[in-house]
Formats: structure tokens, C-alpha cells, sequence
């Protein structure tokens, strides 16, 4: 690493350190008990959208409520885009004539955006029509983000409500999410990356003729949108196949880097907004430190090793050179550099976005092991939007439970005691990965037919496997590829495991905030377990290695440490 | 050794049953009846190897998930080592043969574990049914005749006549008469109690002994559901119900289990594709040493061990939840007599009247008091003795052919009559009207002196001397020594103290900032208790609380701890949840630190245990896949032997920790009040980093042992 790549990470710590809270203040007032601030005309478009869907916005819902409206609009989004992507070739708003998707793709692809995870077996350029992209892809992107900062707020409300048979109302959180967060936000960092010259519109693919005299068609379309949201939502749906890679969704230096800026944004201010919410500021603080704390690690490690020259190269004599004083270049534009490309892996995968400026498969195998790791961890650090603080939090649970009962006292968390209800729940919430993750790769390094998808051999190939798994499972999306996955067994086994991932996780989630919100809040004193230090954040950041460590140390030592090690011989 | 306050001090009788506190610190733990083995005494651990032997049925295994694992593990592995042996290498032979042999130590260690806690309050039983001898009851027939019959004839409601020298067939209410009771078989203190109809002193516990007079009691409590039986069935834990927290760990460490039973399975499918597929007997090893087996070995013995340790202190809880609700209480309701100060007013204070001096006042107080033996006048002598050194002896020539005016309660007075001296001591306006009725008349100074006391919260006591007011004596409530230290012990743990008091706001108020207690409630009736107790609950806090009337039982059912002294009424035992054999309500205290260790034993032993893991995972991960990728050499930060003899310490490790945590898990972690961010930092340190670093130091260690035995 050089002192460039040094300060390129400070400065993007400043502006995180300056922007999350400002943010987290803003969305505790989005959420508020006594109701949203904000300029009236959001209120009265807000109504007008409630007395149209018949929602009464006063009206709370218990966590059952709440869950059946979340699956029921999870439901609908997948069939409505499902039927989209099906019907493309007959719909209008598709200059290039694109075919419909075949039903294991649709189905894919339809579960992969409406969960927030937006794996990819398809290249958005020669797939999918304006339309659908627009119509389909956008909107999900929006909505599905919401959907997840909504169950992030419930359990916000489950912990900071005493007493309380209800945990909010789903529509309500999911319109506001939107109406006063998500596209307020986007429309900004539209702006940004037009500036930097993403390309915007609705025109067909542009043939020009090169200077070899071929001719060449090169698509557009409405992708400055599309980014901004894209990466702000921590879904990482690229428009085009090469995802941040390509020149169109992210040109300079400049957009790449306010690109990992916007994807770090929201998850990062979610804490921020939990301590505002909750009413004790240094309660959040305790889990951004956990959160950061591993992004940092994660990304100045994958740094570290993307910046060195691959083992394997170095084993073949091959020298590399970049710009910025050496590193593993191979699958990365030189526009992006691999520092960037590194910081980029490892906060796209530390949130769950999953959008890529550079081939994972390319990664040095350490890097590539970060990359893998930081999804393992389950999306916590910082983790999607919603999806990584009411992550985190049920870890905190967890830790509380575990380390709490060393001060003497039964475990509580924020004054809410941790009984048998909440440790059901959350050893649930713990079990769905490892065994959907777990479970599918394991079958697809045992049969013959999917061993052939395959590409590369040995413990790289294993790593590509257990990738595809673990970035669909923990919703996000990134692909190692070296993978043809673009078969029914990929397909269908990626779309069970992606709703899995999602709503294994969110049902629990709620339903411990229902649990708790029904609880009284004990007030702290000296006896009660602190869980607003330095000590909290170390043993949340303990337990989310240690409970991650156990699961997958095996198969990270058989795929990515194998292979890393074995590069050094 | 501490005497305790056996009885309550609000009754007249009380006063001369009363044994003045000569130490300050609550109730040193006795040890119960039976003398305890150690816990590796060899015909104990004899005896507790065959129950464990006996607890490996799978149907008993069952209750206890994680080693039920364990076992069918074990099962598996030793099946499939019986399978191979012939076509196996020697050495291969060895090696499968040892683990499976560890493996099934592990779960015998587990059970042993159990077994010796279990023991170790089966003794204590033992001791106890020795007492609960079939004896002759003496029933009142309903037309008044009474008949012999044996104890288990006994019925709910029936009458019996116990007379000196009879033991008290079962539990019951004095609805007639009053006799000193030998309750030293229940509760191991020899001095004998009174028992009398009526109040709060009227509940007997068969088993017990009738030493003097007659009573007559009324059963309330079926044969075979006395106290006793309840006390033995508890101490052996045959009837022991997992606690709310308890089940919560159990579904956390059973979900642990399943992920890692996930992550060994699915290991032979990504191992297979490696190209080094593992065999059963390495991948059980792995799971066994994975999962969280120390904590799950060693989770009932810490239950049952909790118990046991209030059991030897007399305490008797009707449930282990009540021993873990103590642990959560952070509002203690305690009652001011007995537990916050002696019980007796003494004197504190000469204050005498212009003119007099300090010195005259305190002779003439003295002798005034030799006629009064209750401890208000025995601390009046005594004051005299420490401030002037005065002894009762010196005055004996003065004294010839005194008469001693007794103390009695019409009175109100004491004193001596000698020569041509008269002194009295008494209250206020008894020895007004003496002193009037002698011709003298009593000086507005000494009105003045009364009031002022009076306004301190304290009790004024006149001394006068031939018609003549020398002064008042200051008789206050006496705080025991380093109970105000202990208090604020209980804040820094953040536990609130209230004293409960029937005094006025006044004297309550200045007992409550002497003591350093947190809050007091004065004036107190059983209502007051009650909405109290509701008002914290409702703030979210848990309420321990003492009690022995029966207008105390409805707090007692309303306090999450509800403390009820074992001389106290059937009512308040049956209300409260623990029942304090000694009587003793200052040891509310050491129930909540008993009930706070045993939450800590359980989250330090459980953090141990899942911290243990990463080192096992660094002696076995290499060992298993060395052979096809010799570059994770690294890992083998250990640098353990080879494959078998490092996946053999591991496995030895974890099964060897089970039997060095047990005196642990018996034991309780150490426990000191302190507040919950350094008990924190403390045994995350010990518990948690130690729990990380140990094992490599172990495991190393038996790789090197079973290299010099010569097992590779």
C-alpha cells in the first residue's frame, strides 16, 4: 500500500465520520415516535399515497402484522417482476429487441432484487429490456432497500418501547423510507455521477464504426439512476454485466470513489439513527465501533494483499506494475487501480451491495478470503441497509446473552432481559445461513453435473462454489464467477437460498422485536451489563468472528487459506 | 461465631429470648448437618463414577443435548472402529481406537460431573431423613380424647397434643400453648427456640423437638410433603426443574450445536472434492471438540451446586428460578430490627442538666439500671463502664442493704434505694410523676434535653436521685457496625437497599442516613410493603424482601424473592419463596451473592467453552487436510507432532477440561461485589481471552505427553 491509497482511505473515513451521523439524526427523525418533520409536501404526497392504498397511517401493527404485509409485498414484487421479465419481448421500452428470460432466470433474478441481494446470471446489456430495467429492476432496488431498513426500525421500536403489542406499521415504514430517504438521496448522487459522466438515457444501443474499421454497438440507457440507487441501497444490480467495472456506470477515480462512499452511507448513519431512536446516543455508537472496526480491518487487509503481487505470479516470475507502485492488477481497470479495487471488494461485500469495480475472481486469494469472510460475517459490517443493523444487533443479543451472565445477573439488553423466547429466535436466525449456505454447496461439489460448472480447479474452484452460496445467502449479490451458473440447478438452488437468506432472517428479526417490545425496560444502574463501552464492541466484534469463525473456518482453510498458502511455496 | 436473631423483637416475650449480635458481619455460612467429602474423596468419587456410569442411558443422556451428541457420536465411532479394525494399519488402529475412547470419557466426565454435585447434597439428605423417624403422634379425637397413632396416619387439619421430650410429628400451627423447641435438626443451631400460639412464632416443623410445656398444633402439611421431605427432595435435586435461564442457554448452545453438527457434515462433501476425504473417526473428534461440550458438561452441576450452596446456608428455596431471580434483584426491602441495627435501643449519651456533673449522671444512671436487666438497661450499665470506667463491683459497699427497685412494664421505672439515696431511671413522665410525688419538681432544661433526643429519633430516659432531675440518657437504635460499608458494596453492584421500619418518619430518617441505606419506608404497614414492592416492579426493578407475620405474606408472594424466616407463620413460609432455616434477615444479602455466583459460573463457563474452540480448531484443521495441501503447515501454529497425535490432544484436552472445571463449577467463580463493568472486565480477561489461550498451552502439552509414551 502507498500513502496514496492511505489517504484515499482517511479521507474516506472523514467523510463518513461526518456524513453517518448527520444522516443517522436525519432518519431517527424519519422514524420518530411523534411522527416524521420534514417539508409538507412529502407529508401530503405521503397521504395521498396511504388513502390511496387504504392505509391508515396512524394505525400500528403487532410483529405478525408486520411480517405478513412485509411477505405479502415481498410476494407480489417477485411475481409482478417475474411476469416483466417474462413478457419484455411483448412489452414496449425495449429498443434492442431482447427476448424474455427464461423461467429459471426470471425466477432468479426476480427473487435476487425484490430480496435485496441482486445476483446476477444474466449481463443487463444483452438481457434485459429499458423497461424492465426501469419498471423491474429500479423500483426493486428501491423497494426491496426500503423493506430492509423497515425491519431495522421495528426492531429498533421492539428495543425502545416498554410494554408495547405493537412494533409499527410495515407500509408506512417501507413509503417513508423511500419517499423521504432513499430518493432524496439518489437524486443527489444521480446528479454526482452524471457529473463524472455516467451515461443516462433511453435511446438504443449507439453502432459506430472503430478505428479498425469494425463497427461496433455500444448500449446505453438509463444507468445514472439506476447507479446511484444501485449502490446507495446496497443492492450492487450493475446495469451492465461488468457491474462499477464498466466505464458507463462508474468513469473516473472520482465516481468510484463517491461510489463506495454511497454504499458505505446508509448502513454506516443505521446505528446513528438506532442510538437517536433508543434515546441513548453511546448505544449506537457501541455498534458503529463493531461494525467499523471490521470494515476497517476487512478493507485494509484486502488492501494489503491486492496491493502485493498475486502468489501465483510471483511464483511464475511474472512482475507486475501498476501506476501506484505494484499490486495485482489482473482483472482491474487500471482507471480503478487495485487499492481502489481492493477497498471497493471489501466494503461491497462488507455491506451486503455486492456491486463490483474489479473481478473477485481476480482477487489475490487473501483478498478474495476477505471478500468471502466479510459476507460470511452474516452483512454486519457495516451490512446491508436495515439488513445490517438488525443483523448486528441480534448479535449484540447474542453477545449479551453469552457475556452478560458473567456480571451476575440474567442476561438484558437495553433494559430488555434476553430469555428463552429471544435465545429460540435468534439461534434460528444464526442457524438459517450455515445450514441454506452450507447445505447447497456442499450438494454442488458432490454432483457430477454441477462439479462441471465449475471453471477452475482445486481449492480456487471450492472458493467459487462456496462464494456463489455464501454472497446469494447473505443477500449480496457479488459473484466470484468462474462459475457458469446460469443453469437450473444454479438458478433454482440460488433463488431458494437468496429468499432464505432474506426472510429466514427478517421473520425472526421481527418477531424478537415483538418479543421485546412486549417486554418492560428495567432501568440500568451499576449492576446491569454495560453495553455502551469499548469492552461491548470488542466482545460483539469477538462473538461475530468467533460464532462466523466456527462455521466456516473449515472451508475458508480448504478454499481461499489453501490456496493462498500454497502460492507462498 | 454470630448468634442470630431468633426471634422478633416487637414481641414482649422477645426481649428476653433475644441474644444481643456480638459480631457485625451477617451470618458467616454454616455447614449444615452432614460433614461434606471432599470432592475427589475416593469412596465418593467411587460411588459417584457408578451413577455416573448408570446416567449414560441414552434416555437420560437425552435431557442434556449437547452430550447426547456426544454420545451417539460416540456410538458411531466406535461402531465404525470395530467395522475397520481388521482392514486398518496398526497405527491407524491406535489411533481410532484411543479417540473413541477419550470420546466416551468425555461423556462419562460429564456425567460425573453431575453425579458429584448431585452427591454432594444426597449426603446432606441423608443426613436429613436420618431425622425423620416414624415417631408416635398423640391426635385429638373430636370429642377432645386423644388417641395414639403413627405419624403417616397424620391428614391435613388434625389435631395433635406434643408434649416436652416428644418430637413434632410434622408440620404444624400452635393454636395452643407455648414450649422451647429444639430445632436443631432442621436448622443445626442448638440454642433452643420459642414457640407460642398466636403471632408470628407460631408455625413448628416436624422433625423438631418439644424441650419444655405443651402444644397443641394443627397439620398443615400432608405426610410426605413436610418441610423435610420438601428439603430432602431439593438438597438430592430429585425433582430439579431447569431454570427460565438455564433453558434459554440450553437453546442457544443446542442451536451452536446443530450449526457446527452442519459445518463437520458438510466438511466431508468439500473434503471429498479436495481430493482428502476424512473418516468418521476424525470428523466425530472434530464435532466433539467443536461443539460446546465444557458448558454443556458442566450445566446442571452448576444448577444443582447453586442450590446446594444456599442449602448450606440454611436457606431453602422452593425452586432454583427464586435462586436466579436473586441474582437479578436490585431492590432489597430490609427490615430495620435485626438486620440494620441490634434490635435493642442502648444508650449512647449522658446528657446531663446544669450543675450536674457528666460523671454523677452516669453513676446514678448505672445504679439506677443494676435492677434492670432488659438490654436497654444492661447498655446503660455498660455506657457507664466504657466512658468512666465504672464498675457495679466498687459501689457493692454502698450497695449493703440496698433494695433494688425492679424494671416492669407498669412502672416504667428502675432503680435503687440505699442509705438515705434514692435513684431512679425510667421515661419521661414516670419519673415526673416520681420525682413530684418525692417534692421535687422537674427543671425545664431536662424537658428541654427530653425533647431534644425525642426530636433526634431517639429515645430519652430521665435519671433522677432524690427527688432531684440529674439528666437524660440518649437511647437510640444502634446501627451494626460495617453495615453502612455494605450498602454501598450493594450500590456499586447496583442494588438498592430500603429499610423497613415501624418507627416514625423522624427516627426512620435518621436511622436510614446512619445506616447509608437508599430509601426507607417508615410508619410501615403490610399495605405500604405490598404497594411498594409493586411500584418498583413496575419501574422494572426485582424485589427481595424478608418476613416472618402473616400480614407479610402478601408481599412475601409479591417480591420476586420473598425471604420468609423459618420462625415465622405457616402463612409467610408459604407465600415467600426461599424459607431461612436461621431466621436470620441480614442474610438476604448472601442470597443475593449466591444467586449472582451462580449466574457467573454459568457465563464465564459458557464463554470458556466457545472461546476454547479456536485453538482446537488450529490443532485439527491442519492435521485433517496436511496431507493434501502441506501448505497449511502455518496453521499448525502448535507445531503439534502429526495429524493423529494432534486431533488425539485435542480431543484428550476437551475431555480433560470437564474434570479440571468441576470443583470449579461446584465451587462458584470468585465473587466480590464490585459493579458489573469490573466484573466484566475481570473474567472476560480470566474466562475469555484465558479461554482462547489455555488450550493451545493444553492441547501442546499432551501432544508432547503422547509423544514420550510413544503414541504417534
Amino acid at each position: 500500500m502507498t500513502t496514496s491509497d492511505f489517504v484515499g482511505l482517511g479521507i474516506l473515513i472523514v467523510l463518513l465520520a461526518i456524513f453517518a451521523p448527520l444522516l443517522g439524526r436525519y432518519i431517527a427523525t424519519v422514524f420518530a415516535e411523534t411522527g416524521p418533520g420534514g417539508p409538507r409536501f412529502i407529508a401530503r404526497l405521503e397521504s395521498r399515497l396511504f388513502a390511496l392504498a387504504g392505509i391508515d397511517e396512524h394505525s400500528e401493527q403487532t410483529w405478525r402484522a408486520y411480517a405478513i404485509s412485509l411477505l405479502a409485498f415481498s410476494s407480489l414484487s417477485v411475481l409482478f417482476l417475474y411476469g416483466l421479465e417474462r413478457l419484455q419481448s411483448l412489452l414496449p421500452g425495449n429498443p434492442l429487441k431482447l427476448s424474455a428470460l427464461s423461467p429459471a432466470l426470471a425466477i432468479n433474478t426476480a427473487v435476487s432484487f425484490v430480496t435485496n441481494t441482486n445476483w446476477q446470471n444474466y449481463s443487463g446489456e444483452s438481457t434485459m429490456a429499458i423497461a424492465t430495467q426501469m419498471a423491474g429492476l429500479a423500483v426493486q432496488n428501491f423497494v426491496s432497500a426500503a423493506v430492509g431498513i423497515a425491519v431495522a426500525i421495528a426492531l429498533v421500536r421492539g428495543l425502545a418501547r416498554s410494554r408495547s403489542r405493537t412494533i409499527g406499521n410495515f407500509w408506512v415504514d417501507l413509503t417513508r423510507s423511500i419517499t423521504r430517504l432513499l430518493i432524496p438521496l439518489a437524486v443527489l448522487f444521480t446528479l454526482l455521477l452524471v457529473s463524472q459522466g455516467v451515461v443516462e438515457n433511453l435511446t438504443a444501443a449507439k453502432c459506430v464504426s472503430t478505428i479498425a474499421g469494425g463497427r461496433q454497438c455500444i448500449p446505453g440507457g438509463p444507468v445514472a439512476t439506476q447507479e446511484a440507487i444501485k449502490l446507495l441501497g446496497t443492492n450492487g444490480g450493475g446495469y451492465f454485466g461488468a457491474n462499477s467495472a464498466h466505464p458507463f456506470e462508474n468513469p473516473t477515480a472520482l465516481s468510484n470513489f463517491a461510489e463506495i462512499f454511497a454504499l458505505l452511507l446508509i448502513p454506516f448513519s443505521l446505528p446513528f439513527a438506532f442510538g437517536r431512536m433508543i434515546g441513548r446516543r453511546r448505544q449506537g455508537l457501541a455498534i458503529f465501533f463493531a461494525m467499523f472496526i471490521l470494515w476497517f480491518a476487512s478493507a485494509t487487509a484486502a488492501m494489503y494483499f491486492q496491493t502485493k503481487v498475486a502468489p501465483l505470479n510471483q511464483h511464475v516470475g511474472v512482475a507486475v506494475a501498476s501506476k501506484s507502485g505494484g499490486g495485482n492488477l489482473e482483472g482491474t481497470d487500471l482507471r480503478v487501480d487495485p487499492a481502489a479495487c481492493a477497498l471497493f471488494a471489501a466494503s461491497t461485500t462488507g455491506t451486503s451491495t455486492g456491486a463490483t469495480a474489479c473481478a473477485h475472481d481476480s482477487l489475490t486469494p487473501a483478498a478474495g478470503g476477505v471478500a468471502l469472510f466479510n459476507m460470511m460475517l452474516g452483512e454486519v459490517d457495516p451490512g446491508g441497509v436495515g439488513s445490517g443493523l438488525y443483523g448486528m444487533l441480534i448479535f449484540a443479543i447474542v453477545s449479551v446473552f453469552i457475556a452478560g451472565l458473567m456480571v451476575g445477573r440474567t442476561p438484558e439488553y437495553l433494559g430488555k432481559k434476553i430469555q428463552a423466547a429471544e435465545m429460540k429466535l435468534a439461534s434460528i436466525y444464526l442457524l438459517i445461513l450455515p445450514i441454506s449456505v452450507l447445505v447447497a454447496a456442499a450438494v454442488a461439489v458432490l454432483l457430477p453435473t454441477t462439479r462441471a460448472a465449475i471453471l477452475n480447479p482445486g481449492s480456487h474452484g471450492l472458493s467459487e462454489v462456496i462464494y456463489s452460496f455464501v454472497s446469494t445467502g447473505n443477500n449480496n449479490g457479488s459473484a466470484f464467477a468462474g462459475l457458469s451458473s446460469n443453469t437450473d440447478f444454479y438458478n433454482i438452488t440460488e433463488a431458494i437460498v437468496m429468499a432464505i437468506g432474506r426472510y429466514g432472517l427478517m421473520i425472526p428479526a421481527l418477531a424478537i422485536a415483538g418479543s421485546l417490545g412486549a417486554k418492560a425496560v428495567i432501568p440500568a444502574g451499576e449492576g446491569t451489563f454495560p453495553t455502551d463501552t469499548p469492552l461491548f464492541s470488542a466482545i460483539l466484534i469477538g462473538v461475530v468472528v468467533l460464532l462466523v469463525g466456527l462455521t466456516y473456518f473449515p472451508v475458508m482453510a480448504l478454499g481461499p487459506i489453501a490456496e493462498h498458502l500454497t502460492g507462498h511455496f | 461465631m454470630p448468634k442470630n436473631t431468633q426471634l422478633n423483637i416487637s414481641h414482649p416475650k422477645a426481649l428476653e429470648m433475644t441474644k444481643t449480635e456480638t459480631s457485625t458481619t451477617p451470618a458467616t455460612p454454616r455447614r449444615n448437618v452432614a460433614a461434606r467429602g471432599g470432592i475427589f474423596e475416593m469412596a465418593q468419587v467411587k460411588r459417584n463414577l457408578v451413577v455416573a456410569l448408570a446416567k449414560l442411558h441414552p434416555r437420560t443422556m437425552y435431557h442434556n443435548p449437547v452430550m447426547f451428541v456426544v454420545e451417539v457420536g460416540t456410538a458411531f465411532t466406535a461402531v465404525v472402529f470395530a467395522i475397520d479394525f481388521g482392514s486398518s494399519s496398526n497405527s491407524t488402529n491406535l489411533f481410532s481406537g484411543l479417540v473413541v475412547l477419550w470420546l466416551f470419557a468425555t461423556i462419562v466426565f460429564a456425567n460425573f460431573a453431575e453425579a458429584t454435585a448431585e452427591g454432594r447434597g444426597k449426603a446432606q439428605a441423608d443426613a436429613l431423613r436420618r431425622t425423620r423417624t416414624s415417631t408416635v403422634a398423640h391426635r385429638i379425637r373430636a370429642d377432645g380424647s386423644i388417641e395414639e397413632t403413627a405419624t403417616e396416619n397424620l391428614g391435613y387439619g388434625d389435631l395433635c397434643l406434643v408434649s416436652a421430650g416428644d418430637t413434632i410429628p410434622c408440620d404444624g400451627e400452635i393454636i395452643k400453648g407455648i414450649a422451647s423447641v429444639d430445632e436443631s435438626a432442621i436448622t443445626g443451631e442448638s440454642a433452643p427456640v420459642i414457640r407460642e400460639s398466636g403471632g408470628d412464632r407460631s408455625s413448628v416443623t416436624g422433625g423438631t423437638k418439644v424441650i419444655s410445656d405443651e402444644i397443641t398444633i394443627r397439620v398443615s402439611a400432608k405426610p410426605g410433603e413436610s418441610f423435610l421431605d420438601r428439603m430432602i427432595s431439593l438438597v438430592e435435586g430429585a425433582d430439579r426443574q431447569k431454570t427460565p435461564n438455564e433453558i434459554a442457554l440450553n437453546i442457544l448452545l443446542v442451536g451452536l450445536t446443530i450449526i457446527l453438527l452442519l459445518t463437520t457434515v458438510t466438511l466431508q462433501p468439500f473434503a471429498i472434492y479436495s481430493g482428502s476425504p476424512q473418516s468418521v473417526v476424525v470428523l466425530v473428534a472434530l464435532l466433539v471438540c467443536l461443539i460446546p461440550t465444557t458448558i454443556g458438561a458442566l450445566l446442571s452441576a452448576i444448577g444443582i451446586a447453586g442450590m446446594d450452596r444456599l442449602v448450606s446456608r440454611n436457606v431453602l428455596a422452593t425452586s432454583g428460578r427464586a435462586v436466579e431471580a436473586a441474582g437479578d434483584c436490585s431492590t432489597l426491602l430490609l427490615d430495620k430490627t435485626g438486620t440494620i441495627t441490634y434490635g435493642n435501643r442502648r444508650a449512647t449519651e449522658f446528657l446531663p442538666v446544669a450543675g450536674v456533673p457528666s460523671r454523677d449522671l452516669a453513676e446514678a444512671a448505672m445504679l439506677a439500671s443494676i435492677a434492670d436487666e432488659t438490654p436497654e438497661g444492661r447498655s446503660i450499665v455498660e455506657l457507664a463502664q466504657r466512658t468512666y470506667g465504672l464498675e457495679v463491683e466498687n459501689f457493692d459497699g454502698q450497695l449493703q442493704g440496698a433494695t433494688l427497685v425492679n424494671f416492669s412494664a407498669t412502672t416504667r421505672m428502675s432503680g435503687v434505694d440505699y442509705h438515705t439515696s434514692k435513684v431512679r431511671k425510667g421515661a419521661g413522665d414516670a419519673i415526673s410523676s416520681w420525682v413530684i410525688s418525692q417534692g421535687g419538681t422537674v427543671n425545664a432544661e431536662a424537658l428541654e434535653a427530653v425533647h431534644q433526643v425525642a426530636t433526634q429519633g431517639g429515645t430519652p430516659l430521665v435519671v433522677a436521685a432524690n427527688a432531684k432531675v440529674l439528666g437524660v440518657i440518649h437511647l437510640k437504635d444502634v446501627v451494626k457496625e460495617g453495615m453502612a460499608a455494605r450498602f454501598a458494596e450493594l450500590r456499586a453492584m447496583g442494588i438498592k437497599t430500603v429499610m423497613v421500619t415501624g418507627d416514625n418518619p423522624v427516627t426512620a430518617a435518621t436511622i436510614a442516613a446512619e445506616a447509608g441505606v437508599d430509601d426507607f419506608i417508615a410508619e410501615a404497614t403490610p399495605e405500604q410493603k405490598l404497594s411498594y414492592i409493586r411500584a418498583r416492579q413496575t419501574g422494572g426493578s426485582l424485589v427481595a424482601m424478608t418476613g416472618d407475620g402473616t400480614n407479610d405474606a402478601p408481599a412475601l408472594a409479591q417480591a420476586d424473592v420473598g425471604v420468609a424466616m423459618n420462625s415465622g407463620t405457616q402463612a409467610a413460609k408459604e407465600a415467600g419463596n426461599m424459607v431461612d432455616l436461621d431466621s436470620d434477615p441480614t442474610k438476604l444479602i448472601e442470597i443475593v451473592a449466591i444467586g449472582k455466583q451462580l449466574l457467573i459460573t454459568r457465563g464465564s463457563l459458557t464463554t470458556f467453552s466457545i472461546a476454547n474452540d479456536v485453538a482446537k480448531y488450529f490443532a485439527i484443521i491442519p492435521a485433517m487436510f496436511q496431507g493434501v495441501f502441506p501448505a497449511l503447515a502455518p496453521l499448525n501454529v502448535m507445531h503439534l507432532t502429526n495429524p493423529h497425535s494432534a486431533i488425539l490432544a485435542a480431543v484428550i484436552f476437551n475431555a480433560l477440561i470437564i474434570l479440571a472445571l468441576i470443583p470449579l463449577a461446584l465451587r462458584g467463580v470468585h465473587f466480590r461485589s464490585a459493579s458489573a463493568s469490573s466484573i466484566l472486565r475481570r473474567n472476560m480477561a480470566i474466562y475469555g481471552l484465558g479461554g482462547v489461550a489455555l488450550p493451545f498451552i493444553g492441547i501442546k502439552a499432551i501432544d508432547i505427553v503422547l509423544g514420550l509414551v510413544g503414541i504417534r
